[in-house]
């Protein structure tokens, strides 16, 4: 595999094109630096803007976007970037290394044999690479038709297609409506919204709802459109198992008492072919900690960026913004993109409506994380034989059993019985695999080392040995 | 628009431009094609977006490629994966 780096410095790198990369890269454009713009998609938008490849299958979705007048703003502020040969798509980013007080980001793009690594160098960086779904096990969860809320949102919003015809979406959060209203809008049949929170949940926090009335607007738009379209929307409700000989074909749900144990005599049974599930999401923090970036955890338990009024991190040079710096939405995604490209280029922002903006944001997502907890009674509920990680294949018993030989935390489970050491490295199975280590043993989660991967994506073996000497690395 | 396909175990998909090799299985109605390398259980779309690596299926005799990410292209010899896919290279 060959291997390309440009001697062009650009003062300021931005990895991930989703709404926080975008606002950054075309502030920072707009101020007068000179910026590179590198996403794994094809397209800008990131999750919330998802947009297909190709034009005719992005009309056929556009009516299931929100806000795309902004995003064709944020877009048209990026052409220029484009035009001066700073925008990288389809360059998925797998580490940052330093060279001469620049930073090298070390990209691969094209697949088989057109497959090859691009460093793209920096004085500056913004890190914008977003989220992924949280997700817990349960019974079955591992039944193709058992997909994340997140990923049948991407199958709708990215390639026009509905991930089944009879779904059922569960977990918790205001993320679940708008899957739930897109599928229905799309023609799927929508057996039930299961939302585990109580609906008084968000009664504690009016004043961080009343000063986000926007965001209210947007949600009443969902629920109207379930109710047009009859879904059935309950509250402290969950599904418990997942059945099916090869694929998901039914699904166990029921109520939640007040502690997240199921009430007795509550459970029942839907037909489903799709189970749209998640709780929240987890940020992709592997580029910003291989820089060596601090980090807190967040109100909703999840590992975040730490950074300050500037989005700047504790690293010189590295600022962060969107979901990594914290769960919260597009909206907010976008603010400390404009924000954290004004400062990389040079210019600290001075208009406060926009600091203030973010304090707004900020606090709207803080009750919106209190008011959605992932409901404790999940351990309770998992069998010997369910899977934790998927990969590895390694259940509940597989856990377990590694106790005796002296794991007490999701570190040494992981050495001892190996979950999180498959393909996805524990981005799935790395918070349930703490949650149940903490629960067996009494010993508190660690996000940070649950967090700690070597590369942000995985190499096949050629790259890696390709680039195991960075500054050796020979223009090809 | 002019009907595009690849071949999934042989037979013929319809697709999409843009869309990926998991979403016109998804609309085909194919929901696994892998099975896992231990117990041989199936799998197909997980996460949606490259996370997760359960997609896995091989890909003109390319194993380990992400069914969620790959885009579908006309011609393409897509094949299920059994556990590493290591043996469709096998002769
Ligand atoms: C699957 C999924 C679907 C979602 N759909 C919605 C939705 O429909 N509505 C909603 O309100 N919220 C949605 N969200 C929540 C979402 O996180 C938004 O709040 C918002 O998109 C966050 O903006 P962001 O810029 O921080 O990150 P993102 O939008 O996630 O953007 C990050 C970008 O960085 C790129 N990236 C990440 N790592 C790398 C790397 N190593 N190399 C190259 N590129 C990289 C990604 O390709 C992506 O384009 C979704 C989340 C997920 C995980
Ligand atoms: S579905 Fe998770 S990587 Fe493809």
């Amino acid at each position: 595999m060959g291997t390309s780096r440009s001697d062009r410095v650009h003062d300021v790198v931005v990895v991930g094109a989703g709404p926080a990369g975008l606002a950054a890269a075309g502030r920072a454009a707009a101020l007068g630096a000179d910026v590179a713009l590198v996403d794994g998609a094809a397209v800008p938008g990131g999750q919330y803007w998802r947009q297909p490849a190709d034009d005719a299958l992005a009309g056929s979705v556009a009516s299931l976007h929100h806000g795309l007048a902004r995003y064709r703003r944020l877009v048209e502020r990026v052409r220029g970037i484009e035009a001066a040969g700073g925008w990288f798509p389809r360059h998925q980013v797998w580490t940052v290394t330093r060279e001469e007080g620049t930073f090298v980001v070390l990209a691969i793009t094209g697949t088989g044999a057109e497959e090859r690594e691009v460093g793209i160098r920096g004085r500056r960086l913004v890190l914008a690479p977003g989220a992924y779904d949280r997700q817990v096990p349960f019974p079955g969860w591992d039944l193709p038709g058992v997909m994340t809320a997140g990923g049948v949102q991407a199958l709708l919003k990215g390639h026009a297609v509905t991930a089944g015809r009879r779904v059922v979406v569960a977990g918790t959060g205001p993320f679940l409506l708008p899957v739930a209203a897109g599928l229905a809008e799309s023609g799927a049949t929508v057996a039930g919204v299961h939302e585990a929170a109580s609906p008084l949940a968000w009664g504690r926090h009016i004043g961080a709802v009343v000063r986000n009335v926007a965001k209210l607007g947007e949600g009443a738009g969902y629920v109207r459109t379930l109710a047009r379209h009859r879904v059935p929307v309950r509250t402290r409700s969950v599904v418990v198992a997942a059945h099916g000989e090869q694929v998901l074909e039914r699904l166990t749900v029921a109520r939640l008492a007040a502690d997240g144990s199921v009430l007795p005599g509550s459970r029942t049974t839907v037909a489903a072919d799709v189970l749209a599930v998640g709780w929240g999401f987890t940020p992709q923090l592997e580029l910003p900690m291989a820089l060596g970036c601090a980090t807190r955890v967040d109100v909703d338990g999840s590992l975040v960026c730490t950074v300050d009024d500037q989005q700047r991190s504790s690293v010189e040079g590295v600022f962060v913004a969107g979901e990594a710096c914290g769960i919260g939405g597009a909206d907010l995604a976008v603010v400390e993109g404009e924000i954290a490209g004004a400062a990389a280029a040079g210019t600290p922002l001075t208009d406060r409506r926009l600091l203030r903006r973010r304090l707004a944001l900020r606090r709207f997502a803080a009750a919106m994380h209190a008011a959605h907890p992932v409901p404790t009674g999940w351990i309770d509920r998992l069998t010997e034989d369910t899977v934790v990680c998927r990969c590895e294949e390694v259940t509940v018993g597989r856990l377990r059993s590694a106790l005796p030989l002296g794991a007490d935390d999701a570190r040494s489970a992981k050495l001892l019985a190996r979950p999180g050491m498959g393909w996805c490295q524990g981005r799935v199975c790395g918070y349930a695999v703490s949650c149940v280590m903490s629960a067996w043993t009494g010993v508190p989660p660690s996000p940070v080392s649950i967090a700690a991967r070597s590369v942000a994506s995985p190499l096949r073996l050629g790259t890696v040995a390709a680039t195991e000497d960075p500054s050796s690395a020979a223009e090809s | 628009m002019t009907e595009q396909s690849f071949t999934f175990d042989g037979r013929p998909v319809a697709f999409r431009s843009g869309q990926s090799l998991g979403a016109a299985l998804t609309a085909a109605g194919v929901r696994s094609w892998r099975t896992t390398r231990a117990d041989g259980r199936p799998r197909g779309l997980f996460c949606g977006i490259g996370v997760c690596f359960d997609c896995l299926l091989v890909v003109d005799g390319r194993p380990n490629e992400r069914a969620c990410l790959q885009p579908a292209a006309a011609g393409m010899q897509v094949e299920s994966q059994e556990g590493t896919g290591h043996g469709h290279l096998e002769v």
